[in-house]
């Protein structure tokens, strides 16, 4: 058989299919990782002798020696457990990474004290202290363990205070951390710009209490603390005392109490980022409006302007969104590659910023990150281009309701994470990416940016209270980059009430929507709160900077300023007043744009292409090798004793059937089933018409089907023209069969039927004799019909004509006169007599019904039950050279004696039929018979056959009798 | 004598294309895919002054932007389902329709040998999907620029590819597709071979996508999910970009030809020792 190359290619392609997957898998760097659960006690407070134990895990990379070591802080309302992930994944990569529950937070001890430097960051000293006692981290001398920390953030900030505090950190990943506490919990964000970066923001003072995320915040780190959860709620939970009192004063006042305010600034990164030397890479959130984009900002202007180096990086996500995408955390670890391992090449400190489309695929939204050599602006020189749009709207009049209520909506903290679950996990394809989402912090984390952005769409402002300032339609697309400003005019109304104005500033991109109001939608979901000293008739002007957004807007789309004198996530004036807005200066919104500097290039990770040029490869070589193997099988198949040779004698005889047997196993069980020919054997001569008789179920169209090589014997084989029958040999191409009903394409005419099935032989045209088949079939004006109107009879004659096709040596035919009406059978016939008389030809019928074989047939063979019972000329078993003669049953006895008399031997009563007396001839004529009776006085009452097949036939298949 | 059968030589692709294109089923495919651009048109049309209000820039808001975007458009719709049904209809009805129609054993008893009846059927049914593949780009292309003019494609993240280049990358496009549903190919043939149900077996495949496609939204498969074989079946999006990052592209080409391969060896195995009883 051929089939051990297939088996070959089978096995190379499983190989290959295999190689292709461990590659194409690629395995993290590290196997195995372990963890070590430690208790550690430290002393912090402003005297530093206040005891404290700190829950943490150390994580060991696979890798043996010193490794350097990453400090993994947890976010607001999280623990270590919150960061085990992204702790596990800095030792996948080779770190020696900790994480630990900050004071306040899980299992560890003390209150929370906000990253104050006296504990949360004293702590964080003495772990380091810890870490340069660990043998398994590498030093930079005694003492001094090299190592980064990264968090998000609550723990950003502490990244950022600890790098700030502690020289001996070596780099720095904050995300999406604050700069300023106090400015980010109270924003007022009208004033003096502080410089020319793209998301630089005012930062004044005393602003406007961020009442929605405040409580958020506060709520989540108000659970009780280990052990006391049974007791009665506390009303500062873990809080240290002091900030528990500001917060109260806070929401009461919906001002800043300036205790809180000197606390806060202790506690903000702000203090100490021009002293950070270690490198810093600021991971800033896009859709955040707890710590915008202005907050990293300040930070990288602070950093930089002590000389450390600091890049930024910008994604799509934040506290309303996702965590950092692919790109973004392949960076990250580039950063601590370089900063802390040096494996690899120094990343830079290009500026990063993603922007996000509306189209979803693997249900999250695709986007693009645009490089640019430096954060603009940075170094002190000039920021990016801003584009001034021009205003209209000219001054409005807005109410300030009583107590603030009812208030305009923008965004609800932790809505956004919320709406995010249903819409996407971010876009992440590598699952254990490192450092991963936010970690806690309030707000939700794995949102979406497609939910960010529907909420951008329910913000809605009130009547009365907001006044709106369009520009123009855009003449372009373009991409806004950073925090947009604008000046504005505030004036009081005379004979209204007038006081400190609190108004909301934020933009709108809004479609063009012909006659109906367009779409709008809220950049970034967020608003600048102001707060201005009490103002007079006459108009004091202001500059706002608005939220630093990226966002695209399409062109035909107008930006719209909207100032609002009530939010609902802020703490609004209480007093009811009315301003007077009023665009200033020259009247424009100034919109930054970052046009990226840096091509990224086109890139083609190799290790996939490599793999699937393998792959490719590996199949040629695996037809090739099955190909040569199948030559040389075949080769030495056809050689003289080989499977497939031809056997000596038996070039001459269409058919030898030698003990074939086929059974069909049932079901998966794998037993032998049903046997369908059992040890068949018999022979077909050439010029013969030999019907295979039996009964429906005895075993004909099996033996047929093997015959044709469409299924496989059992045991047994079958020659033809003395070659041994296998699926495809080529010895078929000298058989024409119909088996078991015909096969048409039903939407050809049956002309076209034949042709393409000649076609399909791929012998010349000429010799398929078409016409004289078709001829065959009688099919007339039918034969350009499509086949699928045709009736059964018609199907049936077409079918036998195309097994006639190019007059084949064997034809064989399966109850080829099922369907046809007498006439046709009788033509039928005709048909096949004719097709072997006298040229050598060879035809095989099956049928289950005798009057066919005995008519058509010169031989038979027959079939019952799988097994051959009888086979023989059809004259010799249907006559023998015996009659039957009929003569009154009264005196049979008479009659057989008269006619042993005759000739003595060959007469005998037929036991089945009383008055029937059977004679051999022995070449006598059955005359002589007939008159020897009529002479001795009988009646012959009639002289037939006697049909010993139809005994056979009958007896054979006993009291069943054949099925219709 | 009856002339000899020289194997190499039997069910021609030519023939067997002849065969199948005379299939109402082609004609209408074929028909439907060139006659989908237009039908977008008309819905575009129909519609209301365009509602670029979409919370993002989406496909959809910029679909008429340009000739290009057009086009890609109509990929976007189809790539995910269309296209996977259109390879499954010709991959799975390869062998299964013959052995519905009883022709499968003539064919076999001609002799056409079963590795090669496999590979010539294989042939037509990948060059049938690649033209109906190809007419539905060619035709939006053609449609939307004469309708939306020759200006840039416009990404929704806010960048442009000029016009020429843009009918590069969407040939592009057009090929990774081409290479990627290779697994519904392998998938539809194999169950061709297996079961005698033409229906069967084309809807079949189908299942086995939309299954992939389902667990691909299962998050705590993780990165199970990478070697799903729908995963990265819009990875040719990255090819609409300024600067194309070829990772999932690549990813996508791998992941195609291995599935592609697993199955259509398995196909062939199955086939080769399969009594043919239909």
């Amino acid at each position: 058989m051929i089939s051990r190359p297939l088996r070959v290619l089978g096995v190379v392609l499983v190989v290959l299919v295999l190689g292709a997957g461990t590659v194409g898998a690629a395995p993290a760097p590290g196997g195995t990782v372990r963890s070590e659960d430690l208790r550690i006690d430290v002393l912090d407070g402003p005297a530093g002798n206040q005891p404290q134990t700190l829950d943490a895990t150390l994580w060991l990379p696979a890798t043996t020696g010193p490794a350097p070591a990453v400090l993994v802080a947890h976010g607001f309302g999280g623990s270590k457990d919150s960061v085990a992930s992204e702790a596990r994944a800095w030792a996948e990569r080779g770190y020696v990474a900790l994480a630990w529950s900050a004071r306040g937070f899980g299992q560890s001890t003390g209150q929370i004290a906000l990253n104050s430097p006296e504990y949360e960051v004293a702590d964080a000293r003495q772990l380091v202290d810890r870490l340069a006692a660990r043998p398994e981290v590498r030093q930079d001398g005694p003492g001094d363990p090299r190592v980064g920390v990264t968090g998000a953030s609550y723990g950003g900030a502490l990244a950022l205070l600890l790098a700030g505090n502690d020289p001996r950190v070596d780099a720095t990943i904050p995300i999406i951390t604050w700069n300023d506490l106090g400015q980010a919990l109270f924003p007022d964000r009208a004033g003096a710009v502080p410089a020319g970066t793209a998301a630089a923001s005012a930062a004044e003072p005393d602003g406007v209490f961020k009442r929605a995320w405040s409580a958020l915040f506060f709520s989540s780190g108000s659970r009780p603390a280990p052990g006391q959860e049974q007791a009665p709620p506390q009303v500062c939970g873990r809080f240290l005392p002091e900030i528990c009192a500001g917060y109260v004063a806070a929401v009461t006042t919906g001002r800043e109490p300036a205790e809180l305010a000197t606390f806060l600034s202790r506690a903000s990164p702000a203090s100490v980022a021009g002293r950070i030397t270690a490198p810093t890479l600021l991971v800033q959130g896009e859709q955040d409006t707890l710590f915008g984009l202005d907050q990293a900002d300040a930070t990288a202007r602070q950093i930089a302007a002590g000389g450390g180096t600091v890049a930024v990086s910008w994604f799509a996500g934040g506290h309303d969104g996702g965590g950092p995408d692919q790109r973004t955390t392949t960076r990250m670890q580039a950063w601590f590659d370089h900063h802390l391992a040096g494996t690899v090449a120094d990343p830079g400190t290009a500026f990063t910023y993603v922007v996000p489309s509306g189209v979803q695929a693997r249900r999250a939204p695709t986007q693009r990150t645009v490089t640019a050599a430096a954060y603009p602006g940075l170094d002190g020189g000039a920021g990016p281009p801003r584009q001034a749009m021009p205003l209209r709207g000219g001054a409005q009049d807005v109410l300030a309701p009583a107590g603030g209520a009812p208030a305009a909506i923008s965004s609800v903290p932790g809505l956004g994470g919320l709406a995010g679950a249903g819409g996407g996990d971010g876009e992440d394809d590598e699952e254990g990416g490192d450092t991963g989402g936010p970690g806690g912090g309030g707000g939700g984390s794995g949102g979406g940016v497609g939910a960010s952005a529907l909420l951008g769409r329910l913000a809605a402002d009130l009547p009365g209270q907001a006044a709106r300032f369009s520009t123009d339609p855009l003449p372009a697309r373009t991409v806004v980059a950073g925090a947009p400003q604008v000046r504005l005019a505030v004036s009081a109304v005379p004979g209204r009430p007038s006081g400190e104005p609190v108004l909301f500033a934020k933009v709108y991109d809004v479609a063009a929507g012909g006659d109906a109001p367009g779409t709008r939608t809220l950049l970034g979901n967020a608003v600048s709160p102001v707060r201005l000293p009490a103002t007079g008739p006459v108009p004091a002007e202001v500059t706002v900077s608005l939220p630093a957004v990226v966002a695209t807007l399409a062109a035909g789309h107008r930006l719209e300023v909207v100032v609002s004198t009530t939010d609902q996530s802020y703490a609004a004036a209480t007093l009811p007043a009315v301003h007077r807005i009023a665009p200033a200066g020259d009247a424009t919104l100034s919109v930054p744009t970052v046009p990226g500097d840096v091509r990224s290039g086109t890139s083609v990770p190799l290790a996939p292409l490599i793999t699937a040029g393998l792959l490719l490869l590996g199949v040629l070589v695996a037809w090739l090798v099955a190909r040569v193997l199948a030559g040389r099988r075949r080769r030495r198949d056809l050689e003289p004793g080989g499977a497939l040779a031809l056997e000596e004698g038996l070039a001459d005889t269409p058919l030898v059937v030698r003990g074939l047997s086929k059974s069909f196993q049932s079901g998966f069980s794998g037993a032998s089933g049903l046997v369908a020919v059992d040890d068949v054997s018999f022979t077909v001569e050439r010029g013969q018409v030999l019907g295979l008789l039996g009964p429906n179920g005895a075993g004909k169209t099996t033996t047929l089907r093997m015959l044709l090589g469409l299924i496989a014997p059992t045991a047994g084989e079958l020659r033809l023209f003395g070659r041994r029958v296998v699926a495809g040999a080529p010895v078929l191409g000298r058989v024409g069969a119909f088996v078991e009903g015909a096969g048409f394409l039903p939407h050809l005419t049956g002309r076209d039927n034949l042709e393409l099935y000649w076609a399909a032989t791929g012998r010349p045209r000429g010799d398929a004799r078409l016409e004289e088949a078709l001829e065959i079939a009688g099919l007339g004006g039918a034969v350009d019909r499509a086949v699928r109107t045709y009736s059964q009879g018609m199907r049936q004659r077409l079918a036998i004509a195309q097994a006639m096709l190019g007059l084949p040596d064997l034809l064989v035919l399966d109850e080829p006169t099922n369907g046809l009406d007498p006439p046709q059978i009788h033509a039928m016939r005709e048909v096949l007599r004719g097709y072997a008389r006298g040229t050598g030809r060879t035809v095989l019928v099956s049928s289950h019904l005798l009057a066919e074989v005995e008519q058509t047939c010169d031989h038979v063979v027959v079939m019952h039950r799988g097994r051959v019972v009888a086979t023989g000329e059809v004259a010799e078993l249907v006559a023998n050279g015996q009659v039957a003669v009929t003569v009154d049953p009264g005196r049979r006895d008479d009659a057989v004696s008269v006619l042993r008399g005759r000739n003595g031997v060959g007469v005998e009563p037929d036991p089945g039929d009383p008055d029937v007396v059977l004679v051999d001839l022995h070449g006598s004529d059955r005359a002589d018979v007939v008159r020897t009776l009529v002479e001795a006085g009988h009646d012959v009452r009639g002289v037939g056959p006697r049909r010993r097949l139809e005994d056979a036939f009958l007896a054979l298949i006993g009291e069943e009798g054949p099925r219709p | 004598m009856t002339t000899p059968v020289d194997e190499t030589r039997t069910l021609p692709v030519r023939v067997e294309l002849a065969r199948q294109w005379r299939r109402r089923r082609t004609q209408v495919t074929l028909a439907l895919f060139a006659l989908l651009p237009v039908i977008l048109w008309i819905a575009f049309s129909v519609g209301d002054a365009p509602d670029p209000g979409a919370a993002a820039t989406s496909l959809t808001d910029l679909a008429q932007a340009s000739g290009v975007n057009f086009a890609v458009f109509a990929l976007f719709s189809s790539a995910s389902f269309l296209f996977v049904v259109v390879v499954a209809l010709f991959f799975g009805d390869t062998v299964a329709s013959e052995a519905s129609w009883s022709s499968l054993r003539y064919l076999l008893a001609i002799p056409v040998p079963r590795v090669r009846l496999l590979r010539q059927k294989a042939i037509v049914a990948a060059l049938l999907s690649l033209a109906t593949l190809v007419v539905l780009p060619v035709v939006a292309v053609v449609l939307g620029t004469l309708v939306y003019g020759a200006g840039d494609y416009l990404s929704p993240t806010g960048e442009s590819l000029p016009y020429g280049t843009a009918l590069v990358r969407i040939a592009l496009a057009v090929a990774y597709l081409a290479i990627h549903l290779l697994w519904v190919a392998g998938v539809a043939t194999l169950l061709s071979v297996v079961t005698d149900a033409p229906l069967g077996a084309v809807g079949g495949a189908v299942l086995v996508s939309i299954l992939s496609q389902i667990l691909d939204t299962v998050d705590a498969l993780g990165s199970l999910r990478n070697v799903l074989p729908t995963h990265e079946v819009f990875a040719f999006a990255d090819l609409l970009t300024l600067d194309v990052d070829g990772g999932d592209l690549a990813r996508g080409v791998l992941s195609g030809l291995v599935w592609c391969t697993a199955f259509g060896a398995t196909a062939i195995w199955w086939f080769r020792r399969k009594d043919i009883t239909s």
